[in-house]
């Protein structure tokens, strides 16, 4: 088991630049220039941006207050607000009707009060509001205070999409070409995007009150494509949702509603949805497609989080003992499936085989306690719950997210990186901290998913700036690279992973 | 009757397979009939003050002989409900392109027996209802005491009758709308589930239809009692001498029919009787569409035919073709061992044969529809109507269209020819011209195509293709370019001439006869009619075709090209690593041109107007509607299955031999352009 005891100390005064020859090298260490990787990294900053600081019923308040009648109000609240609204609304004007009606209203409002509190109680989630739900289950760190609201790589090449606090999203190419501005009026609060595989255009938007599938032609010039390019997909009761997971072979997508305790299997063309319902644990809030499409995990905001397969969709239970499933990422080939729990300070692993038909428990394979590095001003403290998890798509690097504590001030989240090898046994060695600017912390990451010349991770920091830092390794499965990274990197260290790491073990 | 129950027993498959999940959907059907009844019982006995009187009322009923009677009516009900599911039961919808060839389908004689048997099925579970109910509801005729002698008489007990009327209505709509929503249609779900979980989710979708269709039919039922009832009334009085008690308030006036407890029985009733009816589909569909795994090869010859390869071949058992697509597509993507069967070498002589039997019927399937959409391309102008069939001639084309659109009568002046002038009205032509076959043949491209299943092709009682849109895609282009998808049958035949080929129809030697001075007056009578009836609002609505109908009906078996996409592009990409032998390379360049010409078809589709326009989703209906967007679902499935192979081989492709503008199309896809 690995923990932050070994690693080497961050290096607080610069940014992480890159990792070479087995180490990560900061902006600090002279004769070192930032290796320009021409992806953009763009900064966006909270005063740029306007977000919707009123929530949607409150633009009654702009106009005259004008009394109509009883029925037209009624009519009103039933629209607006469904049964609540009405019974509401009866209940409050009890001089225009009959008093049975105002009392018998009164009492169903006090019953179906009592009723939702009841399930509050054993759901608390259930009692948040929309946004609230939406920054408690996002994988982003900071949600509601970001400038920056969802990252996605596209799977297959250089692009990527950002969703921003005013609920635009901004497309990313590698080489200069115009940079697409989505903007549709159902994209609100966007908790999750994720680019369809196998296809070049279509992105998946999860918002509060629906699903948005874009279709952004990749040849168009266009930087305001219309909101006829996007498609709306909503069921009721099924809102917000906070996580969307595409099945690799991409003919299916899948999405999470906290609020929902059925999450929808889309059929996105023919746009149909099948429930798939399990009642425990009072909703669904991540989701997780194994990269091979055979297995997919969904947490619940309970203690329990289920891992479905996907031939016939039957599900296994997996009860946790203290809080429910933070987040979680499988490795390359769909075997392994590591997890986060929240209020634990580890990370579990679940392997999965074929032949043995499952695991029976999880083993803790990394320790994430706080641990305090002397620095040249002053303590820096490391470690804590983990936000989020990504693992390189060749299985090499691991990266986790560590929440920090906002009160302390040398308490910052940051991202630790893992090497990780499969054989003999899975096994976590240390690599080090990738640290921001001074000031900024890390939000949010993500692996690009096709990176030539080992893994690239970018990281979303708290200043609204997105930057990329390369991990230049050769992997084991990939010896004799022609890149000239790749021979450097075999210059110094031997190819073989399995001993390239051995000296870090201590 | 026993002809419409000869169940098409000539395929192994129907015999062994489809009839036992038939029976096996009826059995659970009947099983869960005591269950809902029991639920029925408590809901219509319901008494919020008494409890106590309540349960213990209701126990006492269930055990009832007349429970017990009604328990097997309803029992014969379900039974023949599950038959007519069996025997009606479709996998490719039949979309009416106008609103008369709906009209058509639903005046069909088949069609007629299946409305009566509706009918009579729904006054008998009514009558059980009532039975079950008790209280005022139970019998026909009751006691009653005569005002002026003060004698008693038996009465006509308006209650009862008023619940049988409304089975008798219930049962007509559901028969009505089984045909407006295509409720036979069965479609295939997306993912695959075992039966009971699907049951499971599907349960409440089923209670909330047939709560929602109860309420609506309680509504129009109630409203047409109110205008109509005294029909049935006076008439069930006269033929049963009955007497009608004159102290009771008629139900067919308003406040007779403001009757709480009466329509609350009436919506309780409606909601049993259209679940039974909707369970029996439900449990129908879910067994019918359970994936059936088939063999790839067998070691035994006389299993040969029960084997994949075989299987795809068929083009009579549409169920069976469908399933064997299913089961390709789940292969390709789950199963190892049975790919590896399929890459693998016949044992002696070592030729490919099971992959070359499953591409090429693959590949035969998307190039059919390749043709179907060419040949629709070709035959709808570029307004969205379909193009004159003599207007291979385009200036002639313009002149007479133009010509009915403004009305004037200068189309007698056209120079005459011997087969008569087809105009965008031509649809009033052959309505006028034969009304017997405009009225039965919906204008659904694919009723004939090999595809359309026999009991489609019954349902719609298409004995020849005689609809306009057979007339239509006639045009010559389509005759030379290859495979000829519709048999020929031109307008010429229904007026009793001899059937002139499309190949001489603009041809100029039928100018030269000079044509009698009969027949130019008969011609000439009717252009008239047509443009007359041309303006009229009726005729109009009921012939203009629907929008997007016909892009609907084109992509109606899409479905099967969807599997056929899936397993083929899963497999070209398995190959990659699975093939030993590499049988998939020699067919790799047919596979990528075949799909690369299909998707330049079904671009080209989508610039059509309609085509690529949503269809409204439909609320709440057990009719399945997924077929309104299955061309939006092939696109796609097309399209991922292109990446799947281009994203596999890589720059591979690039030594693989195909014409380069298919190389520069698929070098979009390995850009990721597309």
């Amino acid at each position: 088991m690995c923990s932050l005891g070994v690693f080497p100390a961050p290096v607080t005064a610069a940014q992480t630049l890159f990792e070479r020859n087995n180490e990560l090298l900061s902006a600090l260490h002279p004769g070192e220039h930032s290796q320009a990787c021409d992806l953009p990294s763009p900064q966006f900053t909270r005063d740029t941006l306007k977000g919707h600081s009123r929530p949607e019923s409150s633009s009654r308040s702009v106009f005259l207050d004008q009394r109509d009648t009883l029925w037209m109000r009624s009519a009103g609240a039933w629209r607006d607000a469904g049964l609540y609204g009405l019974l509401d609304e009866i209940t409050n004007s009890a001089e225009e009707v009959p008093r049975f009606l105002a009392v018998g209203s009164a009492c169903v409002l006090a019953l179906l009060r009592w009723a939702s509190s009841f399930h509050g109680s054993l759901f608390p989630h259930l009692t948040l509001s929309s946004d609230e739900m939406v920054a408690e289950f996002s994988q982003m760190l900071d949600w509601s205070d970001s400038a920056l609201r969802s990252f996605a790589w596209h799977p297959h090449t250089d692009k990527f999409a950002v969703a921003l606090l005013d609920d635009s999203i901004k497309i990313y190419k590698s080489n200069s070409s115009p940079t697409p501005t989505l903007k549709h009026r159902c994209q609100r609060s966007v908790c999750a995007l994720q680019w369809k595989p196998l296809c070049g255009s279509a992105l998946a938007v999860a918002c509060q009150s629906c699903l948005l599938i874009w279709h952004v032609d990749p040849a168009s010039l266009s930087t305001r494509p219309s909101s006829g390019c996007a498609q709306v997909l909503s069921h009721p009761g099924h809102s917000p949702i906070t996580s969307i997971a595409w099945s690799p072979t991409g003919s299916l997508l899948v999405s999470a509603s906290p609020v929902d305790t059925s999450m929808m299997v889309w059929d996105v063309a023919a746009e149909s949805a099948v429930p798939l319902q399990r009642v425990g644990g009072g909703g669904v809030t991540y989701l997780s497609w194994s990269p091979d499409g055979s297995r997919l995990l969904a947490a619940t905001p309970s203690a329990l989080f289920r891992v479905w397969e996907t031939r016939m969709w039957t599900c296994e239970r997996w009860p946790c003992l203290k809080g429910s499933c933070q987040s979680a990422c499988w490795s390359p080939d769909g075997g392994c499936l590591l997890l986060s729990m929240q209020g634990e300070r580890v990370i579990y692993a679940l392997t999965f085989s074929d032949l043995t038909g499952g695991p029976k428990a999880a083993s803790v394979v990394a320790d994430l306690s706080e641990t305090t590095f002397p620095g040249p001003d002053g303590d820096l403290t490391v470690g804590g719950e983990v936000c989020s998890l990504s693992w390189d798509p060749r299985g090499e690097r691991l990266a986790v997210l560590l929440k920090g504590d906002s009160q302390a001030d040398n308490h910052p989240s940051v991202i630790a990186v893992f090497k990780t090898r499969s054989s003999p046994v899975f096994e976590l060695l240390p690599c080090g901290f990738v640290m921001g600017e001074a000031g900024a912390e890390p939000r949010f990451m993500q692996f690009h998913p096709h990176f030539q010349h080992g893994a690239l991770l970018t990281v979303c920091w708290s200043d609204g700036r997105i930057s990329h830092v390369p991990f230049y390794f050769s992997s084991a499965g990939l010896l004799g690279g022609d890149s000239p990274q790749q021979a450097l990197a075999s210059n110094t260290t031997n190819p073989s992973s399995n001993k390239l790491y051995t000296e870090q073990i201590s | 009757m026993i002809k419409m129950f000869s169940l098409k027993q000539n395929c192994w498959f129907i015999r062994k397979v489809v009839i036992w999940r038939a029976v096996a959907s009826i059995a659970w059907s009947v099983l869960l009939l005591p269950v809902t009844s029991a639920v029925f019982v408590l809901l219509s006995r319901f008494s919020l003050f008494h409890p106590i009187q309540w349960i213990s009322e209701c126990t006492s009923l269930l055990t009832a002989s007349s429970t017990i009677f009604s328990l097997v009516v309803l029992c014969g009900v379900v039974l023949i409900t599950g038959l007519f599911n069996l025997e009606f039961y479709t996998l490719v919808p039949s979309i009416p392109c106008s609103r008369m060839a709906l009209l058509g389908t639903v005046l069909h004689p088949r069609q007629c027996v299946h409305s009566l048997v509706y009918c009579t099925m729904g006054m008998l579970v009514m009558w059980c209802a009532s039975v079950t109910i008790g209280g005022r509801y139970s019998t026909l005729g009751i006691p009653c005491k005569q005002s002026e002698s003060g004698e008693v008489v038996t009465c006509l007990n308006e209650y009862h009758l008023f619940l049988l009327l409304a089975g008798a209505f219930m049962g007509y709509s559901h028969s009505f709308l089984g045909v407006v929503k295509n409720m036979y249609y069965v479609s295939f779900q997306p993912i695959q589930q075992y039966k009971y979980p699907r049951f499971k989710g599907c349960l409440p979708m089923v209670v909330k239809c047939s709560v929602i269709q109860s309420l609506y039919s309680a509504r129009n039922f109630a409203a047409l009692y109110f205008f109509f009832g005294y029909v049935p009334k006076t008439w069930i009085s006269s033929t049963l001498h009955l007497q009608i008690d004159s102290s009771l308030q008629p139900l067919d006036s308003l406040t007779g029919l403001l009757d709480f407890s009466l329509l609350y029985h009436l919506s309780i009733s409606g909601t049993f009787l259209y679940f039974t009816w909707y369970l029996t589909v439900l449990l129908f569909r879910i067994y019918v569409t359970e994936a059936y795994s088939f063999p790839v090869q067998s070691t035994f010859t006389e299993d040969a035919e029960q084997c994949l390869p075989k299987v795809l071949a068929e083009t009579n058992t549409l169920v069976m073709k469908f399933l064997a697509l299913q089961d390709l597509a789940l292969l390709s993507q789950h199963s190892l061992s049975r790919r590896l069967e399929v890459f693998s070498l016949s044992q002696p002589g070592g030729h490919p044969h099971n992959w070359n039997a499953i591409s090429r019927e693959c590949m035969s399937l998307l190039s059919e529809l390749t043709q179907r959409l060419l040949a629709h391309q070709d035959a709808v102008a570029s307004n969205g109507r379909v193009k004159s069939q003599s207007a291979s001639i385009d200036t002639r084309s313009a002149s007479s269209s133009s010509s009915v659109v403004s009305g004037t009568e200068d189309v007698s002046e056209t120079p005459r020819l011997s087969v008569p002038l087809r105009t965008p009205g031509s649809v009033f032509t052959s309505s006028v011209g034969g009304m017997h076959s405009a009225l039965t043949a919906p204008f659904t491209p694919d009723v004939d195509s090999p595809f359309s299943s026999p009991a489609i092709r019954r349902l719609v009682g298409q004995q020849e293709p005689r609809s306009p849109w057979f007339g239509t895609v006639q045009s010559p282009h389509i005759m030379r370019r290859g495979p000829k998808l519709w048999s020929a049958s031109t307008e010429s035949q229904s007026n009793g001439s001899p059937p002139a080929s499309p190949a001489t129809v603009p041809s100029p030697p039928a100018a030269n006869q000079k044509p009698s001075f009969l027949a130019q007056w008969l011609q000439n009578r009717r252009e008239q009619v047509k443009s007359f009836l041309a303006k009229r609002v009726l005729i109009v609505y009921l012939f203009n075709k629907l929008p997007e109908a016909s892009s609907q009906a084109l992509f109606a078996d899409s479905q099967a090209h969807i599997w056929a996409l899936q397993g083929l592009s899963h497999l070209v990409a398995a190959s990659f690593s699975e093939d030993q032998f590499g049988v998939v390379q020699t067919t790799l360049p047919s596979i990528l041109s075949c799909l690369v010409v299909l998707l330049e078809a079904v671009d080209r589709h989508f610039k059509l107007p309609h085509a690529s326009s949503k269809p409204v989703r439909t609320v709440c209906s057990m009719g399945d509607s997924t077929y309104k967007t299955l061309r939006f679902a092939l696109r796609a499935a097309l399209k991922t299955a292109i990446y799947k192979i281009t994203t596999t081989f890589g720059e591979h492709l690039n030594a693989v031999n195909i014409s380069t503008e298919h190389r520069k199309r698929l070098q979009q896809f390995l850009e990721f352009k597309e």
